[in-house]
């Protein structure tokens, strides 16, 4: 009787999954909403606020999309997911888009079949440990114990870093971020690692902040980016081209304060007319109306806004802009052209 | 003079099948059969047309590719290079240990609580009754947590046993119990142990043997032979002695701190005891409760009688009560056992790597492959839980009432 139950929940998911995965623009626009994956609370990434209401750097991705889209950045159903969900989730078309800092991965773009649209955050994994245990470098850390979030990249990182240097080290898988503070403060692991945006988060939360350093290596490279299906390419332009557009805004000195003042009327540079949609059909090429990016841009602000809205210096994440500056400024920021 | 009658031969028509009472059951069981196997077939095409269509292709590729990851307890050799399918193999191992633990735990707190349920002492038969309540009406993984939590911050951690001014020292120089788990010394084995081994084990052999015998004299001539201090010198004296004959061929290796953490002898992991802590004392408050169920179901003449033919209370209980009461205790006892096992999927609460963690957690993760993950996953339990229950089935039919 429960391998019925199974078998019957298993085809009901598969029935409702073949319907959802036609054109995705059709579908968003018939429902009017569109359905973000996101976590199930990383505060400055995506959480709930005291109002009920997503924010966050991931959310507002979501937001731009569905401004773009369906003109109206509230339209959007937000779908906690974990770790082990998020994929499964988006493979089965239950969310349209996946904005849940997300490692851009050769084996999640290919195998897993899916189309990483850009990166908005530059990661890398770090170390984070006591500073009376007196370690200035990871590579001291032989037999240390180490917190791991499990089922992330960092994990394999961790496995890579310590065989190449050849020595042991004793893995304590943990599941959440939340999980581990209380482990590592208690010393239960002399170590703990993560990215070293969630180490800085972290770490920010601590009594004393002062008594723990981050080591110097940063040991993997973390692009984290929005993602969606292969085999539905317009859409996934969409999406690639509204997370360029936050980019190429802030490149262009668009912000949310005077971005409906420049698109009023075709202004004297080309590219933010182009962009805006004053000048040039580049909204009716993605198949979205003339003034797409504009209202990308009015749902939360370029992408420096964002950046600086919820997790840029001034927030309690206070994470420095970094390799997420963009190329003018030092950092890997940069866009295709608009034209 | 032959009056058996022929067997009523040939002649079978096929309107029979449903005519005659002989087949009829079996015509309407086949086609429910069929029916039944055709609405799977259906069901399953149905699931694996969806998926193809929602672009979730089946493939168990993974399993022989790399994990990648790295597990800290592991009871066959295994890297960070090894195939996904050893690493579900190290979490089924260590699922099995710590079932196999639980078991022997929760069944030993088990049967003593139910014991002393009925017991005449007031006060003892309302402390069990209060241990029976809590542990068996608070979630198993609360106990976990519970417990994982005290483990932590009660103890001390292998930083505090550094230094000059350190707060904790090790307990006779050979164990350390630190809130990262338990060191204690592990035996290393020198050239020539393995007559000590061998000798050993015929040493339990023969306790068994002596046993045995003790029991025919008892039961042939009625003579009671003592078997306590006998057994025990069986256990102790001819190990003790080919130890020292063979020159002290087994040695320790006692743990020490080194660096970070104690290095040697053998190490047992916070997470693998609060786990087997957890789930031994919550479902020995359930075994505990089959056990006074047990007992109580054996009439009361029973004991009567054999105390009117002068048995003491003990071997009351050993000879007359428990061998019947064990027939009304093994069936819920495998139940309990089974939940045990499953129970132990939460694991992952205190990050002891088992099969939910290492197959349907990590590598579930990496290659992203939940349905074939969790569909393998599924398997392995049921495997599982269907080898304990045929065990215990046969120990069931081992001491159940013999019907002649």
């Amino acid at each position: 009787m429960k391998k019925i139950a199974i078998l019957g929940a298993m085809t009901v998911a598969g029935l409702s999954a073949g319907v959802a995965s036609a054109a995705t623009l059709d579908d968003v626009k018939a429902r009017g909403k569109l359905n973000c994956g996101v976590t199930t609370g990383l505060v400055g990434f995506a959480a709930p606020n005291a109002n009920g209401e997503w924010e966050g750097f991931d959310v507002g991705v979501c937001r731009a999309v569905a401004a773009a889209v369906l003109g109206d950045p509230t339209a959007v159903e937000f779908v906690p997911t974990t770790g082990k969900t998020r994929f499964t989730a988006l493979a089965s078309g239950e969310i349209d888009l996946l904005a849940r800092n997300t490692t851009w991965t050769f084996s999640r773009d290919v195998d897993l079949g899916f189309e990483f649209v850009g990166i908005n955050y530059y990661d890398g994994q770090g170390f984070m440990v006591p500073k009376e245990l007196g370690v200035s470098s990871a590579k001291e850390l032989d037999g240390a114990t180490v917190c791991i979030q499990t089922g992330t990249t960092t994990e394999l990182n961790l496995a890579d870093f310590f065989r190449a240097n050849n020595i042991s080290y004793e893995p304590v898988p943990i599941e959440t971020n939340a999980e581990a503070q209380p482990l590592y403060l208690e010393g239960a692991c002399d170590v703990y690692t993560t990215d070293a945006s969630g180490l800085a988060a972290t770490r920010a939360a601590f009594e004393n902040p002062g008594d723990h350093v981050v080591l110097p290596e940063i040991i993997s490279k973390e692009p984290l980016g929005p993602l969606v299906r292969h085999g539905d390419n317009q859409w996934g332009d969409i999406a690639r081209w509204t997370l360029n557009a936050l980019i190429a805004a802030e490149e262009l000195g668009v912000t949310s304060a005077n971005v409906s003042e420049l698109a009023s009327a075709a202004g004297s540079n080309p590219e933010i007319n182009r962009l805006l949609g004053t000048e040039g059909t580049l909204g009716a090429m993605l198949g979205l109306e003339a003034d797409w990016a504009v209202k990308a841009i009015m749902a939360g602000g370029n992408y420096g806004e964002l950046f600086e809205k919820n997790i840029g210096e001034n927030t309690p994440i206070g994470l420095a802009r970094g390799l997420n500056a963009l190329w003018t400024e030092g950092g890997l920021l940069y866009t295709p052209p608009f034209r | 003079m032959s009056t058996i009658s022929d067997p009523p031969s040939g002649s079978f028509q096929l309107s029979m099948l449903i005519n005659d009472t002989r087949y009829r059951s079996y015509t309407f069981q086949f086609i429910a059969l069929i029916l039944l196997i055709l609405a799977f077939a259906y069901l399953g095409y149905n699931l694996l047309a969806n998926l193809q269509a929602a672009g979730l292709n089946i493939s168990y590729k993974f399993l022989g590719e790399p994990a990648g990851y790295d597990i800290n307890q592991t009871l066959i050799d295994y890297t960070s290079q090894s195939s996904h399918w050893r690493a579900s193999l190290v979490g089924v191992l260590n699922t099995l240990l710590v079932a196999f633990l639980g078991c022997i735990m929760a069944t030993v707190i088990g049967v003593v609580v139910g014991v002393l349920r009925l017991s005449n002492n007031w006060l003892v038969r309302q402390l069990m009754s209060i241990y029976v309540e809590i542990f068996r009406n608070v979630p198993v993984l609360i106990w976990i947590l519970i417990i994982m939590a005290v483990f932590i911050a009660v103890l001390p951690q292998p930083r505090d046993f550094r230094g000059e001014d350190a707060t904790a020292s090790m307990v006779f120089g050979a164990f350390a119990f630190t809130g990262r788990g338990f060191y204690s010394p592990a035996p290393v084995f020198g050239p020539g142990s393995g007559v000590v081994v061998a000798v050993f084990l015929a040493s339990i052999a023969g306790i068994f043997a002596f046993r045995n015998y003790a029991k025919k004299a008892l039961y042939d001539r009625g003579q009671l032979i003592p078997t306590l201090w006998p057994s025990l010198a069986i256990f102790f004296i001819p190990a003790i002695l080919a130890f020292f004959v063979m020159g002290r061929p087994i040695t320790l290796d006692l743990p020490s701190l080194q660096g970070f953490n104690f290095q040697g002898g053998i190490f047992m992991r916070n997470s693998l005891i609060a786990l087997w802590f957890a789930l031994s004392i919550y479902t020995a408050a359930f075994i505990a409760e089959n056990v006074r169920a047990g007992i109580l179901a054996v009439s009361k003449g029973q004991t009567e009688a054999a105390a009117s033919l002068g048995l003491r209370p003990g071997r009351i209980m050993n000879l007359v009560v428990l061998p019947q009461a064990l027939r009304v205790i093994i069936p819920p006892l495998i139940s309990q056992y089974l939940n045990l096992t499953k129970n132990s999927s939460l694991a992952i609460a205190v990050g002891y790597m088992d099969l939910t963690g290492t197959l349907g957690g990590i590598t579930l993760n990496q290659t992203g492959r939940a349905i074939e993950a969790i569909f393998l996953l599924m398997l392995f339990y049921l495997a599982i839980s269907l080898a304990i229950s045929a065990i215990m089935n046969v120990y069931n039919n081992a001491v159940k009432l013999k019907e002649r």
